[in-house]
């Protein structure tokens, strides 16, 4: 359970640090200091099993059909890196108390602090590959608020989506690498993945998850060409650049390195992209750090310069490289975060981070002074300062790699000349901001120390490199032994931890580097003249340009895709859909399937006829809306045939009486319309249409034969041994419809109520004047209803509705149902208006249909929850058999009720639309009008 | 009667995606109805095709598919709504545009034939 803890505390910080915002910023440091004490404590006791190169597992289920767990795990390494997370961010916390104004929003602050913390977390505790994924994120997205902590600042917004941008795009790709790894080995799970090296590494896709997840990696840790986030990121408050980007997120990638060393080190490609990729990055940024006049950038490209060093020692692949790594991590962490609180500490008490003007600092803030000397002399390399421990190791890795011919002299001599680079920034940063002359134009002047408690943190930092630097076996010994045996899974080259290791090549490549630095440094005029020679990139600009160049190509897409025209769109839906169906089409092969076909009789064949003759005839004749009408009427009617015909008597009923609602509607429609269609499209897009109708309907009808002449089996058996004994009734597609699969039903009624009030909605104030004539020239008729209509319509209604009733209450059982008996009643009503007209209907109908629309809803919707009052699942139907006096045995099922609401709902739909629409002529617009007043 | 069958729904397919393709609305409309009588009876028959066998327990000796009825029925009443909704888009668009173009707008005119101008009566 600890380690769970561990991982979510800082998150549950996160929401109460904000609260304690009230009382002050020391009131919210102490607050937020809770969650990581907590952590250490509950890490402590793990120590004795990890120094035995235990493993600590803390596993829960959570989506297992994805391969997802939500499980934890502590070894050596992830101990290293929480303890860096934990302790540097305490310090931290300490030190953006004093570093933040009090007008501030400290709460937000902090609680994204603490989000951070418990992300970065996340990572390294993770055991699920996954898991890690959705922390690793979570870093991205809390740096990105960070870094745009200051949100008034354009340049902070910018730099903030600079970095959110590059490091979501490199988890992009770690994501797609772990997925191939899940892939290859079967599990997501650390364990598994680590153990089974030599099977991703033997694997054909070995080198595309490399390349993925070292583009995660690089792109998190800053390396070339991925690198210019990072200097933009220095947007940030300092104590986030402290702790995010020099101690820990930066981190992130090199940890990913090392955690999934043994999965995917020791290779020819591994060798190659990490090491040249390390070996750019560490020259690229010690030489441009020296040219920065910003005190965090060059800070910057410091952490850029030294995050590729640790990249190099990891790409060479040797274990005692690797090892030299993670001491470098500890080293780094260090001296850059105290590095950065000094700083921040000049920034604060100067207000600039210009080191043309900051000069002379020296004799208004030594403590402070002393405290950024050792940090930089321990960067730079000088002996007793644990950076010189982990950078000797370094040269002497860089010699022992086996490259051939002149090539072996390469890492040594790009290591040697970034330790020259090095060495110059580092004594820039001392000489010109210590020393130099007098502070130029300060804006805060005198500048004086801080706060006693703001350099606490830094001094702690210093007191550890320097103890490291000089005891180092004792201080960081024990824990580094984890971490690398942690690393390599138990294996742990020999390797000696002293201050000093005699006089020796390393020893002579250090002492080069100074003389080669210092030398440099003085002469850094003709450098800076060297270097004002080239235009610099403004990688901001750049950034910026592709972005927009990006942003421009997305519009010229959608303008192409999306330019208004619906035609546009259906061709493109078509052609779409034929294109991604034409493929397994093809693979088919064969048509007809195994069950081949069976003999036509003439009526089916006759029918058949008769409705593609129709169908195509719509089409042909569609600018004559009347005929094409009439045309699709008899389409429909025969599709009702055709399920009569295949033993679907409810189907039959169904399509029979929606079909002749339809044609109703369609026929009060053309009634506003004009009666024909312009030719406007020209013949040749035409015949691409015909051609694209031509081919959608072959492959349909081939889709159709495959189909209908494969064998198949069914879940039907279930609901046809069921519908009896268990739904009550012998219609078993009734009984699927009200029972089985009732709240599908109550879905499709709520859907159809929906239609029809948005119907209503769309037509309630519209007024249509519909043409003078009927386009041949002839007026409308004037009598509108003719006597004998609505004579021999009156009558019909009430036997209607009995016929409805009956439909209704024998559906159970036999052909009928709700839908159907709906629909008759709808149509028995809507010849009342047709007949009679609209107002003579009204006078005599005076129901609501929204309020029969609400009924129907009620009613299906109570029938449903009813069954849970008895203690059943909703829509769970029963049913019993009572006897009436004069029809006998009877049936009463709670279905009936739900049966009811269907009936009501589809009453209601059906006629509000048509009543809408038939209300749109200015007549009948003017006569609600008047009702209304 | 398999061939028979495919045959029909691809003729409803073709004639709905044709006319699905034009450019004023009632044509889509009417193209939209055509293709979801397609539809229904492609879903219907993935029951298969069965003589004399409706789903009503006691009244054969076997039984068609019940599932795919009972799906294709609400389809049915479902496909009523959505088309009774695009009309009804389409007398709304016709109000308020005074055309019944399926962009709202015409993009380009091109000469009308002559007859065709005098019963519009433009």
């Amino acid at each position: 359970m600890s380690l769970p803890l561990v991982v979510l505390l800082p998150f549950l910080g996160a929401l109460a640090a904000p609260l304690f915002a009230q009382g002050g910023r020391t009131a919210i440091a102490v607050a937020s200091s809770v969650p990581a004490l907590i952590a250490l404590a509950a890490l402590f006791p793990h120590w004795e099993t990890l120094s035995d190169g235990g493993v600590v597992l803390h596993s829960y289920e959570w989506l297992p059909a994805l391969g997802l767990s939500f499980s934890f795990r502590l070894d050596g390494l992830s101990l290293l890196f929480a303890l860096l997370i934990l302790i540097i961010g305490l310090l931290i916390i300490l030190y953006a108390r004093y570093y933040l104004k009090a007008y501030e929003n400290v709460g937000k602050f902090y609680a994204l602090l603490l989000c951070f913390k418990g992300s970065m977390l996340g990572i390294v505790l993770s055991s699920n590959l996954l898991l890690m994924m959705i922390f690793w994120e979570l870093t991205s997205l809390t740096s990105f608020l960070l870094i745009s902590f200051w949100t008034h600042k354009q340049d902070a917004r910018r730099g903030a989506r600079m970095a959110l941008a590059v490091t979501g795009g490199g988890g992009f790709a770690l994501l797609a690498g772990i997925l191939i790894i899940g892939n290859i080995v079967g599990s997501f799970e650390l364990d598994d993945v680590l153990a089974a090296g030599d099977l991703i590494k033997n694997h054909a896709l070995y080198p595309v998850v490399l390349t993925l997840v070292l583009l995660g990696a690089f792109t998190k840790s800053a390396q070339f060409p991925f690198h210019f986030w990072l200097p933009h990121a220095m947007q940030a408050p300092t104590p986030v650049s402290a702790y995010l980007h020099s101690a820990t997120m930066v981190k992130a990638g090199v940890f990913l390195m090392a955690r999934l060393y043994p999965a995917l080190a020791g290779t020819e490609q591994w060798f190659y992209m990490v090491s040249f990729t390390g070996m750019a990055t560490m020259l690229l940024g010690a030489y441009t750090a020296m040219f920065k006049h910003d005190l965090k950038g060059l800070l910057a490209y410091s952490t850029v310069s030294q995050l590729g060093l640790i990249t190099l020692l990891f790409g060479m692949g040797t274990q005692l490289a690797a090892v030299a790594a993670i001491f470098h991590v500890i080293n780094h962490a260090t001296f850059k975060a105290s590095l950065f609180m000094a700083a921040g500490i000049i920034d604060h008490e100067t207000g600039t981070r210009d080191m043309r003007r900051i000069n002379g600092l020296w004799r208004f803030m030594p403590h402070t002074a002393t405290l950024a000397m050792v940090a930089a002399a321990s960067n730079a390399g000088v002996p007793l300062l644990n950076g010189f421990l982990s950078k000797e190791m370094f040269f002497a890795e860089s010699l022992a790699l086996n490259l051939p011919g002149l090539w072996a002299w390469l890492p040594p001599i790009v290591a040697t000349l970034a330790g020259v680079f090095t060495v110059a920034y580092s004594a820039r940063f001392i000489h010109d901001v210590f020393f130099n002359g007098k502070p130029v134009d300060l804006p805060i002047y005198p500048p004086h120390e801080p706060p006693r408690y703001m350099k606490i943190p830094a001094e702690i930092l210093v007191f550890a490199l320097v103890m490291i630097g000089i005891f180092p076996a004792i201080s960081v010994g024990p824990l580094l032994y984890m971490a690398a045996s942690a690393t390599f899974g138990g294996n742990v080259p020999d390797y000696q931890l002293a201050a000093f290791h005699g006089f020796n090549l390393p020893l002579m490549m250090s002492f080069f580097a100074f003389a080669g630095g210092l030398l440099m440094y003085s002469q850094r005029q003709r450098f800076f003249d060297f270097h004002a020679r080239f235009r610099e990139i403004d990688e901001k600009a750049v950034f910026e340009s592709v972005v927009l160049r990006i942003v421009d190509f997305a519009n010229s897409v959608t303008s192409r895709l999306e330019n208004g025209s619906l035609q546009r769109y259906a061709l493109l839906l078509f052609v779409s859909v034929i294109a991604v169906a034409a493929m397994p089409l093809l693979d088919l092969g064969v048509f007809v399937g195994e069950n081949g076909l069976s003999p036509v009789d003439a009526p089916t064949a006759i029918a058949a006829a008769v409705l593609i003759l129709c169908a195509f005839a719509t089409a042909g004749l569609h600018r004559q809306r009347f005929y094409a009408l009439v045309l699709l009427s008899v389409v429909g009617l025969v599709v009702a045939l055709a399920f009569a015909r295949f033993s679907a008597p409810d189907l039959a009923m169904t399509q029979l009486s929606v079909e002749v609602v339809t044609i109703v509607l369609l026929m009060l429609a053309i009634y506003y319309m004009h009666p024909w269609t312009p030719v406007e499209t020209p013949l040749k897009r035409r015949l691409r249409d015909v051609a694209i109708a031509a081919v959608a309907g072959i492959g349909m009808t081939l889709v159709t034969l495959a189909m209908l002449t494969q064998p198949f089996s069914s879940i039907s058996e279930f609901f046809l041994e069921n519908s009896k004994p268990g739904g009550g009734g012998t219609n078993v597609v009734n009984v699927i419809l009200v029972d089985f699969r009732g709240f599908d039903t109550l879905g499709e009624i709520t859907v159809l109520a929906i239609a029809a009030l948005g119907i209503y909605a769309m037509l309630k104030d519209t007024v249509l004047t519909p043409p003078p004539s009927d386009g041949a020239g002839h007026a409308w008729a004037r009598d509108a209803h003719p006597l004998m209509l609505s004579l021999i319509a009156r009558p019909m209604l009430p036997l209607a509705l009995m016929v409805s009733a009956f439909i209704f209450l024998r559906g159970h059982n036999l052909p009928g149902g709700g839908f159907i008996a709906g629909l008759i009643t709808s149509i028995a009503l809507i010849l009342q208006y047709i007949a009679s007209g609209m107002e003579w209907t009204e006078d005599r109908i005076r129901l609501r249909y929204h309020n029969v629309i609400g009924l129907g809803l009620l009613f299906a919707t109570v029938a449903g929850l009813g069954s849970f009052a008895f203690g059943y699942p909703f829509l769970t139907s029963t049913f019993d058999y009572i006897t009436w006096p004069v029809v006998g045995k009877f049936e009463v099922a709670s279905a009936l009720i739900f049966d009811l609401g269907v009936y009501l709902a589809v009453i209601g739909a059906t006629l509000l639309s048509l009543v809408t629409v038939g209300r749109m002529s200015p007549h009948s617009a003017i006569r609600s009008k008047q009702e209304g007043a | 009667m398999e061939l028979v069958f495919a045959l029909v729904i691809g003729a409803l397919t073709s004639s709905g995606v044709y006319l699905i393709l034009r450019a004023r609305t009632f044509p889509v409309v009417v193209g939209l109805t055509l293709l979801s009588y397609g539809v229904n009876l492609f879903l219907f028959s993935s029951g298969r095709l069965a003589t004399g066998q409706q789903p009503i327990i006691g009244t054969a000796a076997s039984y068609a598919d019940p599932l795919p009825q009972a799906l294709v029925l609400t389809a049915i009443v479902i496909g009523f709504a959505m088309t009774a909704f695009v009309v009804v888009l389409s007398l709304r668009n016709l109000a308020d545009n005074e055309d019944d173009h399926v962009d709202g707008k015409q993009p380009y005119k091109s000469p009308a034939p002559e007859e065709e101008s005098e019963v519009t009566g433009k």
